[in-house]
């Protein structure tokens, strides 16, 4: 991460002694550093705090003694109890389906349902989208431009607009010739919601995997043709291996993203709870809507700690290590280029 | 501007002509279907915002029976839609969250790539997990905290601009780091020996060279911000409602019939001057997006 200062050194010491400068710049970085550090622990630190606080808090009660409303107080860890047991007071299996109560698991599996699916579709086809974008074709810019499109429109509009397309009488089924219920079958549903997010995200996870395939030296590719490598050797030998470190960040920002959708199935099945849809987010503004704050920050808190379980494991296990390899993926090109 | 340019170039390089003999009709037809798979949807948008109502759901590929009477309904105030005030509301809050992220954002951004000072790599780790942290995470202890009585900003602009400047702000961190690496730091060392205080030599040097970066981090945040729906949908009101969410809640005049072409309407309003202003920078957003590696 550090970036070792570069040539450019030497001048400096000739302003100042190697630890003036440090202490100087130390200064310098925190003052420069400060305004963000307040913003991000106001709006997240404060939050992440405040929602394991109200985790272990009891729902506020009437006091029949004095018909006030009373602060809940200590709940332990009855809030968690009530998602992952569905604890609806009455023990475990409690809820009644329907309820919110009853909806954790599913909504985990949902939710881990349109990770898998959209990120393998994303990124089989974006690899394939950027083979052919990196092309020297005719209308190169016209593609380049397109891709940009879907990226571009607001998610809440790509819901709108796909929920308009998957309508009884839309277009989806005028050009299938079909009755499909795509708003209101379990699995249409969800299949309309797939192919909304793939269309969606396929052109940013091509353009990713487009700026890592460039990054390989073109010769390369010349020195394995003169060894006699075929096109699959090629592509197996060098550019997966090469392309793997910009490839595992893509992936690595579109599982994350994934585990928390909440736009797409919000507007195109609804965002009470109690659909075919309903995701992890969705659960959770949907208790907060019904008013049990304790409850929802309970979900919220597994949920932060299923994505951070899911990062850990990626980063840990299968060497998205996105910190290093987001600078390092931008950096080596770039240096090629200029130097 | 070199360094930018040489980023750009990168962008856009175009392999060594003898590869298009290679080229088949495979990656031709290749080519064809991606243009397709990304606008076709988009265009079916248009056209049905341009047809007659009676007409929404003709299979007609071109447009037809074309009229302005969907966009006039979608801007009309009848069904308790202000779509105006929802646009007027989305600019607002995109602008402001722009602006604060990108100033905020130049300055960490400043210090990542030329300063040397401990704690870098903890400042790192933090913008990365604010840029991975679920905002649903977020929801619950906001509202309660932002409809606390002595806070008392649900229905507020502040309300919907702080929590989208958290979001914006890894996205321009690691966009301007990674364009502020390629800056050619040597003439702003030249501008210090010949007296130039830090400031100086970075307002006058580096800040005019590294413009072209700095503009494309503000369209990113700008249309990152434009498009947040979440926190939105959960704390604004009527008032304050950004067009995201105004959107997904329009209601027609008529609560049994869902109003798809004065939807499709509303959302081509709301996209078009987003697509124009994208395919006009589309090369620096195209950098500027593989640069940073972040979401957007």
């Amino acid at each position: 991460m550090t970036q070792a200062p570069s040539e450019t050194e030497a001048v400096v010491l000739t302003t100042g002694t190697p630890d003036r400068r440090r202490r100087d710049d130390g200064r310098w970085a925190w003052a420069l550093i400060a305004p963000t550090l307040l913003i991000l622990a106001i709006v997240i630190g404060y939050p992440i705090v405040q929602a394991v606080r109200l985790a272990f808090q009891a729902d506020e009660q009437l006091d029949p003694a004095t018909g006030f409303f009373e602060e809940g107080g200590f709940a332990g860890g009855s809030n968690f109890v009530h998602w992952l047991m569905q604890d609806c007071g009455g023990g475990a299996g409690s809820c009644p389906p329907g309820t919110l109560g009853s909806e954790f698991w599913s909504a985990i599996g949902v939710t881990f349902f349109f990770t898998i699916v959209t990120v393998t579709l994303e990124v089989a086809l974006g690899f394939w989208f950027a083979t052919i974008m990196g092309k020297n074709l005719w209308g190169r810019s016209v593609i380049r431009a397109s891709v940009l499109v879907p990226w571009a429109i607001p998610t809440a509009v790509t819901a709108k607009l796909w929920y308009f397309m998957f309508a009884d009488n839309g277009i989806v089924n005028s050009v299938l010739g079909q009755q499909i219920p795509w708003m209101t079958g379990v699995w249409e549903s969800r299949f309309a919601v797939i192919v909304a997010d793939v269309w969606k995200t396929t052109p940013f996870v091509a353009l990713l995997i487009l700026a890592g395939l460039q990054m390989i030296p073109k010769d390369v590719y010349e020195a394995a043709r003169m060894d006699g490598a075929s096109r699959w050797q090629q592509f197996t030998r060098i550019t997966l291996p090469l392309v793997r470190p910009a490839l595992m960040v893509a992936i690595l920002f579109r599982v994350l993203d994934a585990l928390r959708m909440y736009d797409l199935p919000a507007i195109m099945q609804g965002a009470s709870g109690g659909s075919p849809t309903t995701t992890m987010s969705i659960l959770v503004t949907a208790d907060m809507r019904q008013g049990n704050f304790n409850s929802a920050s309970a979900l919220s808190t597994l949920v932060f700690l299923v994505i951070f379980l899911v990062a850990f494991v990626m980063v840990k296990f299968l060497g998205a290590n996105a910190v290093d390899q987001t600078r390092a993926g931008a950096r080596p090109a770039t240096k090629e280029k200029t130097s | 501007m070199t360094a930018t340019s040489a980023r750009n170039e990168r962008a856009t390089v175009h392999p060594p002509r003898r590869y298009r003999s290679e080229n088949g009709w495979g990656t031709r037809l290749g080519a064809v279907v991606i243009v397709l798979f990304c606008l076709l949807p988009f265009y079916w948008m248009v056209v049905v915002a341009f047809r007659e109502t009676a007409h929404t759901f003709d299979t007609t590929p071109w447009p037809t029976f074309v009229t302005l009477d969907n966009f006039t309904a979608a801007l009309s105030t009848s069904a308790g839609n202000d779509f105006l005030a929802a646009i007027r509301n989305s600019l607002l809050i995109s602008l402001c969250t722009t602006l604060v992220a990108v100033l905020l954002g130049i300055s960490v951004a400043y210090a990542l790539a030329r300063l040397e000072f401990r704690g870098k790599n903890v400042v790192t780790g933090i913008v990365l997990g604010a840029s991975m942290f679920p905002g649903v995470a977020l929801v619950t202890p906001l509202f309660q905290l932002f409809s606390a009585p002595e806070v008392g900003w649900i229905g507020t602009y502040q309300a919907l601009i702080v929590p989208n400047i958290s979001f914006a702000l890894p996205l321009t961190i690691y966009t301007l780091t990674s364009f502020l690496n390629d800056m050619p730091w040597e003439l702003e060392e030249a501008a210090r020996m010949d007296g130039a205080t830090r400031g100086q030599a970075f307002r006058k040097v580096i800040l005019p060279l590294a413009l072209p970066a700095v503009f494309t981090t503000a369209i990113l945040a700008f249309i990152a911000s434009w498009n947040e729906y979440l926190l939105a949908s959960q704390l604004s009101n009527r008032r304050t409602e950004p067009v995201t969410v105004a959107i997904a809640r329009f209601a027609g005049d008529n609560p049994y019939i869902q109003p798809y072409a004065t939807i499709m309407a509303a959302g081509t309003l709301v996209t078009i001057p987003l697509v124009v202003v994208v395919l006009i920078f589309q090369r620096p957003i195209v950098a500027g997006l593989t640069a940073g590696g972040v979401k957007s």
